[in-house]
């Protein structure tokens, strides 16, 4: 692609270093977050939360709190449930949890939300809540994934506490277990990963403003104000003009602040029923506690190999703790999706299942599949060291490079111009491995432990079109007729400084000084839905359109200057705010003086033109855009101590064109330093009893600058495919970042033996302790004693399927009547990755052949050739959205239900329920 | 709850107040007085977000009450550059070297990075590194902030 037309002049801002728009008000403190707003009259709000983690609230008393000075009212979810919510995943699908805005008669995790206070301040609201008294009937929490296989049910109105699954169980048997049995070599491995409190420095917040008849003004912490305003606006079921969010400084989302939450809603929902503006500022404890959490995961990884380290099949047992109210029941299908596509593997095959427990529920976090990088990278290098084959080598043997694109992985995910192998070739070219084999041997003669990590990966970003809110994005360009440059987007700013790299695009298009750009965006009020800052997009597709949308602006200027000029339009140029023409310098204009003409001067304009001077345009990128990357992080491990200090760190990535080297780095960096803390310091754990154990900043131990070391970047890049040809970058440190220092780690003890001991466990954070029970070579952190058991690796025996708890009440399930008639319309549900999906499905028998449809408000999908025999249905359907793929149905009658299953290509296989419609 | 009168210098401007014995300094620099460029982050002490300089010393504003600023002269991050605008070479340093992203830790940073510097101009990369131990930054994994420290020594940054 040729990005540097030749429309316009030879000053260049993208790739440049250019300061930051955003820095002059962030450090003089003229921001705005939500917390910086005041209104009159506005009330301010204090959540009571549960003290148990699971139990039946007996009573309520609110008394005394109501008659403390300054109260205003409390609500219960009895008051709040005078408007009606339907809470919504990310991708806009029902929550399948029975949650409520507060407790509904249960509570189900320790901070639970169960009363909120308004009171005149702060102050007097956290006074009230404390004096509210909760009677809850305690009953045995179920923590742990181990405890959620096997405990009672976390929602009583649940058939099990699987809040989500997916994969082909007996694909291990039918195709990859033969193929294990007949590798040479096989290496298992698993991974348990703590829990993570997301922890922006902001902490949530919003305020809510009843405006005029029935339409609200809401100041939030979020990602988009876009996403955000249409999500309040479905979940309310209100119309969406009637509801503005503006969010014009956050401080940091990390997939915490992706959609509102409980408490934002609650607080929208009150303002409504008290009628004046409302403000809810979370605080650190309830952050930490109670925001919600991510990343609890255990996950066994079996990899086949030949003699040469060649892999040749590969199976993996996946769960995640999805606590009791997570936003989005979630298998994680995009750890299966990622793991693969850029290596050469025959064939893959998974479970992969989320768990209700009574803890905090599942929230984003900065790269949410991240342990496909972590579980694949630390089982390669495990599986080097066994073969006695070079780490880098084993790469080298499995990775697709460019000459072996475009190639489909087993998951079909076609990827046509990854980089992890050259981005590995420059990270090598540029690291002297062998000096450091070296160094390390001689170290390891004094005692001192060196280690070296050596990763690639790939992530998808700039994801459009596949899934609901993940949409392109429209940019409005105008000159006014000062000439001065105003853009309106619909990308936000957690920290991102998009009006810094939108504005440096639009200087770079346009021939315009940066200086004379504005750039808008933050408030719903302005520009098209998009989900801003989610999936690493915002560089990608808010980028392409902006690109686009001036050059656009950009032919329109040179034809009104063509054209008052009598030149022709190739003539034109811009540059430094001035238009210029080929060869008659006496017709230079300045941008103000033509659009003055523009805008003010019609009949100067060609016929027909519309007068001004702005352009719009809405960019739908390629579905995914891909980004590679290889990272190499030298560490030294202490022996004594078990502490690691980290010596270097080296990045070698492909983020396609660079708009600003600042920001990207400062991405790479940000993930880094979260990766960091991900596998040495941060934890949330929970007590038997599910309370959570870090409540402050001194518990929860966030990386400090001493935690962090330099970073070197190698830019490896090549232009993606999109308009501009930017790749994703948001997330990506946050992916590679732990498998580089893990891998790092367990180099440097590898005289000691298996980072994990025997049984091949790794449990994070790799806490000094920890560290130490591999080089003492016994239970140092007392963790094995604690561990529970792990899903069963597969070359030993088939996974374990878990036996899904029943239902006390739940009534004998009817004998199949195998007899009944299937014909006529069904209410089916299947439950998809992205949340259930619920259609009509209309049957048609002749003896055994069957046909029919699939019907959904999005349209109907015919299908014929099915069968059914003795109550077994079998049928196919192909679909093309969001990608091609045939549904393979198999599911059984049974009286007036049917269930079953439905393999669905990539995606694995879900569950199928349909009741007679 | 008992009130107290106070009287203290916030960047130059006097202001006098009654308030509640409990409320915090940063509480009332922000819902007082408008100065809400100072941020509560953690309001237990740990994160350094709120530092603001309290005769001379950068103290955090979560862990100091209102009426013991009674008197006293205090400089919020709103402060720190010249009353012409232009930016105190901290603020610069940060700029030039992408110190900050979301900006919600920066007022602290700046404030302590200013306060050392006002104690020593020749401050070193080490102690400027040092005060930097209170301060949590989620965003910019303080690469930035570091490159700063080195410019502001004097050092290739
Ligand atoms: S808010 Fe004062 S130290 Fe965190
Ligand atoms: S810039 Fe966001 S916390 Fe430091």
């Amino acid at each position: 692609m040729n990005f540097h037309a030749s429309s316009v002049g030879a000053t260049r801002y993208v790739g440049e270093r250019t300061p930051r728009k955003e820095d002059s008000r962030l450090l003089t403190g003229r921001g705005q977050f939500t917390d910086d707003i005041q209104l009159p009259g506005m009330m301010h709000i204090a959540y009571v939360r549960s003290p148990v983690a699971r139990g039946r609230i007996v009573s309520i008393n609110l008394e005394v709190a109501r008659e403390m000075p300054g109260v205003q009212a409390i609500y219960t979810q009895a008051d709040l449930a005078a408007i009606p919510v339907q809470m919504m995943s990310f991708f806009f699908t029902p929550i399948e949890s029975p949650v409520s805005l507060l407790a509904d008669g249960r509570v189900a995790c320790v901070g639970d939300p169960v009363c909120m206070v308004i009171a005149e301040t702060r102050a007097m609201a956290e006074d009230a809540a404390a004096l509210v008294e909760m009677e809850i009937e305690e009953e045995t929490p179920l923590v742990t994934i181990a405890d959620a296989k096997t405990g009672p049910l976390v929602h009583p109105d649940k058939d099990d506490n699987i809040a989500a699954e997916m994969g082909d169980e007996d694909m291990l048997e039918e195709a990859i277990q033969p193929l294990l049995d007949k590798a040479p070599h096989v290496v298992t491995h698993t991974i348990r990963h703590q829990r993570i409190a997301q922890s922006p420095m902001e902490c949530r917040a919003c305020v809510a403003s009843p405006d005029g008849s029935g339409e609200m003004t809401v100041w939030m912490g979020c990602q988009s104000p876009h996403l955000a305003a249409r999500y309040l606006a479905l979940v309310l079921g209100l119309p969406q003009e009637s509801i503005r969010v503006i969010a014009k400084d956050v401080g940091g989302g990390f997939g915490l602040k992706n959609i509102p939450w409980r408490e934002e809603v609650a607080v929208v929902v009150a303002a409504r029923l008290f009628g004046r503006p409302l403000k809810w500022i979370e605080d650190r404890y309830e952050a930490l506690t109670a925001s919600s959490h991510a990343r609890e995961q255990e996950v066994t990884l079996t990899i086949g190999l030949d003699d040469e380290g060649k892999l040749l099949a590969a199976w993996s047992d996946y769960a995640c703790n999805n606590g009791a109210w997570p936003m989005g029941e979630d298998a994680n299908i995009a750890v299966h999706m990622f793991m693969w596509p850029a290596h050469k593997l025959p064939a893959y095959g998974f479970v992969t299942r989320g768990w209700y427990t009574n803890t905090m529920g599942l929230g984003g976090y900065r790269g949410p599949w991240a342990m496909e990088s972590l579980i694949r990278e630390t089982t390669l290098d495990k599986a080097a060291r066994k073969l006695g084959i070079d780490p880098i080598e084993l790469r080298r043997k499995n990775l697709i490079y460019l000459p072996d694109q475009p190639v489909t992985s087993g998951m079909g995910i076609e990827v046509t111009d990854i980089t992890p192998g050259e981005c590995l070739e420059k990270l090598v070219a540029n690291v002297d491995v062998a000096a450091f084999r070296k160094e390390q041997a001689e170290a390891r003669k004094e005692g001192r432990y060196l280690g070296m990590g050596i990763t690639t990966y790939i992530e998808p970003t700039g994801s459009a079109g596949s899934m609901q809110p993940m949409t392109g994005e429209t940019v409005h360009v105008r000159i006014e007729p000062t000439g001065k440059v105003v853009a309106m987007l619909s990308t936000h700013s957690q920290g991102h400084g998009t009006a810094t790299t939108m504005a440096q695009v639009i200087a770079d298009r346009l021939g315009v000084a940066y200086e004379d750009i504005s750039v808008f965006e933050g408030d719903s009020a302005i520009g098209a839905f998009s989900p801003g800052a989610a999936g690493s997009r915002q560089g990608v597709i808010a980028g392409g359109a902006t690109w686009k949308a001036t050059e656009l602006l950009a032919d329109k200027v040179r034809a009104v200057a063509a054209h008052l000029s009598n030149a022709s339009v190739d003539a034109v140029t811009i540059d430094g705010g001035m238009v210029h023409v080929e060869g008659a310098p006496e017709m230079s204009r300045s941008l103000k003086e033509l659009a003055e003409i523009a805008y003010g001067e019609p009949g100067r304009l060609p016929e027909g033109m519309a007068t001004g001077l702005e352009a719009q345009f809405r960019y739908q990128p390629p579905p995914m855009t891909m980004t590679s990357a290889a990272h190499c992080c030298v560490v030294e491990v202490d022996a004594e101590t078990g502490f690691v200090k980290i010596l270097r760190w080296i990045s070698s990535e492909d983020c396609g064109t660079v708009i600003n080297p600042g920001v990207v780095e400062g991405q790479i960096a940000g993930g880094l330093a979260q990766a960091i803390g991900q596998v040495l310091l941060e934890e949330m754990p929970y007590d038997a009893r599910g309370n959570p154990l870090a409540a402050t900043f001194k518990d929860y131990l966030m990386p400090t600058i001493f935690d962090v070391p330099d970073f070197e970047y190698l830019h490896a890049n090549t232009p993606s495919q999109t308009i501009g040809g930017m790749r994703g970058v948001g997330e990506g440190g946050a992916i590679i970042g732990p498998p580089t220092l893990v891998n790092a780690i367990a180099d440097a003890l590898s005289p000691f033996g298996e980072l994990g001991g025997k049984k091949g466990e790794v449990t994070l954070p790799l806490t000094p302790s920890r560290i130490l029970d591999v080089i003492e070579q016994r239970d140092v952190s007392g963790h094995s004693a604690h561990a529970a058991p792990v899903p069963a690796a597969a070359p030993v025996s088939a996974p374990a399927v878990p036996e899904a708890p029943v239902a006390e009440t739940a009534a004998p399930v009817p004998a199949p009547a195998a007899s009944a008639s299937i014909d006529g319309d069904w209410d089916m549900t299947l439950k998809a990755p992205m949340g259930g999906q619920t259609f009509v499905a209309h049957f048609e028998t002749q003896g055994t052949s069957l046909s029919g449809y699939l019907s959904a408000p999005e349209g109907q999908q015919d299908f014929s050739g099915g069968t059914i025999e003795g109550g077994r249905i079998k049928f196919e359907v192909k679909v093309d959205k969001p990608m091609k793929i045939t549904l393979k149905y198999d599911i059984q009658l049974e009286g007036d239900t049917i269930t079953g299953k439905c393999k669905m290509g990539m995606f694995g296989t879900a569950k199928v329920t349909a009741v007679r419609a | 709850m008992s009130e107290h009168k106070i009287e203290l210098t916030v960047n130059g401007h006097r202001h006098a107040a009654t308030v509640e014995a409990r409320t915090g300094l940063g509480e009332f620099l922000r819902e007082e007085l408008g100065y809400t460029g100072t941020h509560l982050a953690c309001e237990h002490g740990v994160c350094g977000a709120c530092t603001v300089r309290v005769d001379g010393v950068a103290m955090r504003s979560c862990l100091m009450l209102a009426v013991q600023a009674d008197g006293c002269e205090v400089t919020t991050v709103e402060g720190l550059a010249a009353p012409d605008g232009t930016f105190h070479r901290v603020q610069q340093a940060l700029q030039d070297n992408f110190g900050l992203q979301c900006g919600f830790c920066t007022p602290g940073v700046a404030i302590t990075l200013a306060t050392v510097l006002q104690d020593n101009p020749s401050a070193t990369t080490g102690e400027m590194e040092a005060a930097m131990s209170g301060h949590i930054c989620r965003c910019t994994g303080y690469q930035g902030i570091r490159r700063a420290i080195r410019q502001l020594a004097g050092e290739n940054a």
